[in-house]
C-alpha cells in the first residue's frame, strides 16, 4: 500500500476509485474484488427508464458525479439513539459518513466469540470468516449501484453470532450522514445455529432538510434454527438519494423479523429480499413508509420461497402527504420445490394530500402446485366522518388527522415486539405528520 | 355548588340545507338546564339533521336562524369547540378508527373537552388518575375494562356502538348532549341497561338532554319534561310526557292528518333519500 496525502475527498470516478484504494488498509482479496466491481461498473450502464423497476423512479435528477466519499473522518458527531431508549445495549458502532466514531462490544459476548463491530477493523481481524459470507447475500450485479457499492463500500458493520449463543441485549448501530456527504456502508450480519440476536439499525442526517448520497448493502445469512430481530429506521435527510440491496437468507426452522421505517431521502429505492432457503424458515417484515414535501420512496420487495413448508409474511403500510410518493412493488414467488409454501404479502396506504401518489403493485409467480400464498393492496383517504367525530369529542383537526394516522399504522406497531422500537416509529411518525388544513 | 350556573341551549328559527337541498324549515326549540326533552318524529323529518347541525357537520350548511349556548353564538365556533363548550352528541351511526385504543381516544378528548383552553401538545391527564376514573365508570355502566383496549368502534356490535357512547357521554359530562336513537338496534335488556346508565348518568351530572329516540323504554327511564313532535323539517307539535306516549300507542297518524303542508313536505324528503 502506498502511502500518500490522500485528498480529504474523491469523487465516484477512476481516479477517485483509485485514490480510495490506495487509502484502504484491508485484505488483497477485498481489493481484488473492489477493482471486479469497479470494471462492471465501468461496463454497465445506468438503468434503463423504462426498467420494471425504475419505470416509476425518474433517475434523470441523478447525478453521481455531483457526490463525493469523504477519505478522512469528519469531527462533526451526533449520535442518535431513538430505537435504544432506556434499553441495556450488548453493543454499539457508531459512524459518521463511512467513518466508525463508537465500536464497542459487551465483554461477555466477546468471550462467547461474538463479533460485532466495524468491518474496516474486522476484516482485518477475521479476514478468513468474512471472506466466507461476504457478498453471499448480495450481488455487486445485481446494477450498477450495486457496482458501486461494491467498489467504494468502506465503513460499515458486521456481526457475527456462534453456534448456540444467545444474545440477550441489542445490538446498536447508528450511521449519519453529514450535510452533503456520503455513506457506502456495507451491513453483514451471520448467526450460526441456534443464534439469537437482535439489531437495531438507524440511519440519520444533521437536519431534515440535507443532502448527500447512500448506496448501501445489507446481507443477512441464518444458519439453521438461528432467530434474529433486525430493525432499521431510515431518517435521512430530505435531499439525499438512498440506494440499497438488502437481503437475508433464512435457513431451515430460523426466523426472521425485520421491521422497516422509511421516513427519509428525497429519492429511495430499496431492494429488499428474504430468501427462504431451508426447510421451515420464517420470516416477517413490518414496513412503515411516511412521506412529505417532495420525497420519493420506492419499495422493491421479494419473497422468495425456495425451500418448501417455509412461511413469509410482508405488511407494508405507507402515509404520503404533500406532493410526495411512495411506489411499492411487492413479489411472491415460489420455486418449484417450495411445497406447502405460506406467503403473505400486504401494502396499505393512507393518502394525505391530492397531490401525493401512492402506486401499489402487488405480484406473485408461483411454479409449486401446493401453496398457499396471498397479497393485496389498499389505498384510502382520511376520511371526513372520522374527523369530524373526532372533533365532536374535542379534537382539533390537527389531532383528529395525526390520531387516525397513527392508528392507521398501529397494525405494524402491534406486530413489533420491541418496545423501544415501537414507541421510537411512533413518535417518528406523529413528528412527520404535520398540521392540516 | 348550589348557586351552580344555569345553562341554556337556545335554538331560534334554524333552517338547514345539505347541498341546496332545504331540510330544517325554521325549528324552535329552547332547553332549560338539566331538563329532558324528547324529539319524536317519523323517519326523514329532520331529527337527526338537527344533531348534526348543533354539532356543526360541515355537510349540513345553516341557512338561517340561530343556536346560543348560554348566550354564545355556536354556529360561529367548530365542532371541536362545541364539544368543548359543553354539547355532546351521541352518534347513531359512530365512525370506526381503527388502530386507536377506546382508553387513549377517550382520554385526550376528556381533557380537551375539561381543559378547554388546551393547546395541542399541552399534556393530557395524567395517565394513572385518567384510567381510575374510566375504570369507576365503566364498572358502574356494567362493562368490561377490556373494552378500553379495543379499537374505536372498530368491529363494534350495534350494542357495543352504543354503549361506547354512552361511557363517552359519562365521561365528558356535557351541559347539553343529544342522543340519537341511543336505543335503537339493542335488545330488550340492553335498551333497559342504556336507558338506565343515561337516567343515571343524566340525573347525577344535571345534563340537558335531547332524546331521539323511537322506543318507549328510554323515556320511561328519562321522563321527558317535553316533547317535540318533528315533521317536514319543523317542530308541529309540543307537549309533555303524555305527548311522547300519545305517539307510542297511536303512531304518527294524527300529526300527519292535523300538519298536512308539513306532511307533504316529509314525503317530499322520502322521496328525495329514496332517489339518492
Amino acid at each position: 500500500m502506498t502511502q500518500t496525502t490522500s485528498p480529504p475527498s474523491v469523487a465516484f470516478d477512476a481516479e477517485g476509485f483509485q485514490a480510495f484504494l490506495s487509502n484502504r488498509q484491508e485484505p488483497d482479496w477485498l481489493s481484488d474484488l473492489r477493482r471486479q466491481a469497479w470494471d462492471h461498473f465501468e461496463a454497465m450502464q445506468w438503468p434503463e427508464r423504462r426498467h420494471e423497476e425504475w419505470i416509476r423512479s425518474d433517475l434523470r435528477l441523478f447525478q453521481l458525479k455531483k457526490h463525493q466519499l469523504s477519505l478522512a473522518a469528519s469531527d462533526d458527531t451526533e449520535v442518535r439513539e431513538q430505537l435504544t431508549g432506556g434499553v441495556d445495549l450488548g453493543g454499539q458502532v457508531t459512524s459518521v459518513d463511512n467513518h466508525i466514531h463508537t465500536d464497542t462490544l459487551a465483554e461477555d459476548l466477546a468471550a462467547k466469540g461474538v463479533v460485532f463491530g466495524s468491518l474496516d477493523r474486522l476484516v482485518n481481524e477475521h479476514s478468513d470468516l468474512i471472506r466466507k459470507h461476504l457478498f453471499s447475500a448480495f450481488d455487486p450485479d445485481y446494477d450498477r449501484f450495486a457496482a458501486l457499492h461494491a467498489a467504494f463500500f468502506a465503513g460499515g458493520q458486521v456481526l457475527y453470532v456462534p453456534k448456540g449463543v444467545v444474545i440477550d441485549r441489542p445490538l446498536h448501530i447508528d450511521s449519519m450522514l453529514s450535510n452533503g456527504g456520503s455513506d457506502t456502508g456495507h451491513t453483514l450480519i451471520v448467526l450460526e445455529e441456534g443464534a439469537e440476536a437482535t439489531v437495531l439499525h438507524e440511519s440519520h442526517s444533521p437536519t431534515s432538510d440535507a443532502g448527500g448520497l447512500h448506496v448501501g448493502a445489507l446481507e443477512i445469512i441464518q444458519a439453521p434454527n438461528s432467530h434474529l430481530r433486525f430493525v432499521d429506521l431510515q431518517e435521512w435527510g430530505h435531499k439525499c438519494n438512498h440506494f440499497a440491496h438488502q437481503k437475508a437468507r433464512v435457513g431451515a426452522d430460523a426466523s426472521l423479523q425485520w421491521t422497516i421505517a422509511a421516513m427519509g431521502a428525497g429519492f429511495a429505492k430499496v431492494n429488499q429480499t428474504v430468501e427462504l432457503v431451508g426447510e421451515g424458515a420464517s420470516s416477517q417484515v413490518n414496513g412503515v413508509l411516511s412521506t412529505e414535501g417532495r420525497q420519493h420512496i420506492a419499495y422493491h420487495t421479494l419473497q422468495h420461497h425456495i425451500a418448501p413448508n417455509c412461511q413469509s409474511d410482508f405488511l407494508y403500510k405507507s402515509a404520503q402527504q404533500d406532493h410526495s410518493r411512495t411506489v411499492w412493488r411487492g413479489m411472491i414467488k415460489v420455486d418449484k420445490a417450495a411445497q406447502k409454501t405460506n406467503g403473505y404479502q400486504r401494502n396499505d396506504n393512507l393518502v394525505l394530500s391530492n397531490t401525493s401518489r401512492a402506486d401499489s403493485i402487488p405480484g406473485l409467480e408461483i411454479e409449486a402446485d401446493d401453496v398457499r400464498c396471498t397479497h393485496g393492496s389498499t389505498t384510502s383517504k382520511v376520511d371526513a366522518e372520522q374527523i369530524f367525530y373526532a372533533l365532536c369529542r374535542g379534537f382539533t383537526r390537527n389531532e383528529a388527522v395525526r390520531m387516525i394516522v397513527i392508528g392507521f399504522f398501529q397494525q405494524i406497531f402491534d406486530r413489533i415486539t420491541i418496545e423501544s422500537v415501537r414507541e421510537a416509529l411512533g413518535r417518528s411518525i406523529a413528528q412527520q405528520v404535520r398540521d392540516y388544513e | 355548588m348550589s348557586d351552580a350556573p344555569k345553562h341554556q341551549l337556545k335554538i331560534e328559527n334554524l333552517h338547514v340545507s345539505v347541498g341546496d337541498k332545504p331540510i330544517l324549515r325554521g325549528v324552535n326549540l329552547t332547553m332549560g338546564h338539566g331538563q329532558t326533552h324528547a324529539l319524536m318524529g317519523p323517519n326523514g323529518s329532520g331529527k337527526s339533521t338537527l344533531g348534526l347541525a348543533i354539532m356543526g357537520h360541515p355537510g349540513y350548511e345553516v341557512t338561517d336562524g340561530s343556536i346560543l349556548l348560554d348566550g354564545e353564538d355556536v354556529l360561529e365556533m367548530e365542532p371541536n369547540e362545541r364539544a368543548r363548550a359543553g354539547l355532546f352528541m351521541a352518534f347513531q351511526r359512530p365512525v370506526a378508527i381503527p388502530g386507536v385504543k377506546m382508553a387513549d381516544f377517550l382520554r385526550h378528548a376528556t381533557t380537551n373537552v375539561r381543559r378547554p383552553d388546551r393547546k395541542e401538545g399541552e399534556d393530557l391527564i395524567p395517565m394513572r388518575e385518567f384510567r381510575k376514573e374510566l375504570k369507576d365508570k365503566m364498572q358502574h355502566l356494567r362493562m368490561d375494562v377490556e373494552f378500553a383496549r379495543r379499537y374505536v368502534n372498530d368491529g363494534f356490535s350495534g350494542g357495543e356502538m352504543k354503549r361506547a357512547e354512552i361511557l363517552q357521554l359519562a365521561m365528558l359530562q356535557p351541559k347539553f348532549a343529544i342522543l340519537d336513537e341511543t336505543d335503537s338496534g339493542l335488545d330488550a335488556d340492553a335498551v333497559r341497561l342504556a336507558s338506565e346508565s343515561i337516567a343515571d348518568i343524566g340525573g347525577r351530572e344535571k345534563m340537558g338532554l335531547l332524546i331521539i329516540t323511537h322506543h318507549d323504554k328510554l323515556l320511561e327511564h328519562n321522563p321527558p319534561e317535553f316533547t317535540h313532535v318533528m315533521l317536514g323539517g319543523r317542530i308541529v307539535e309540543t307537549g309533555g310526557k303524555e305527548l311522547a306516549e300519545e305517539l307510542h300507542r297511536s303512531g304518527y297518524d294524527r300529526i300527519r292528518t292535523a300538519y298536512p303542508e308539513a306532511e307533504a313536505r316529509n314525503q317530499e324528503m322520502l322521496n328525495e333519500e329514496t332517489a339518492v
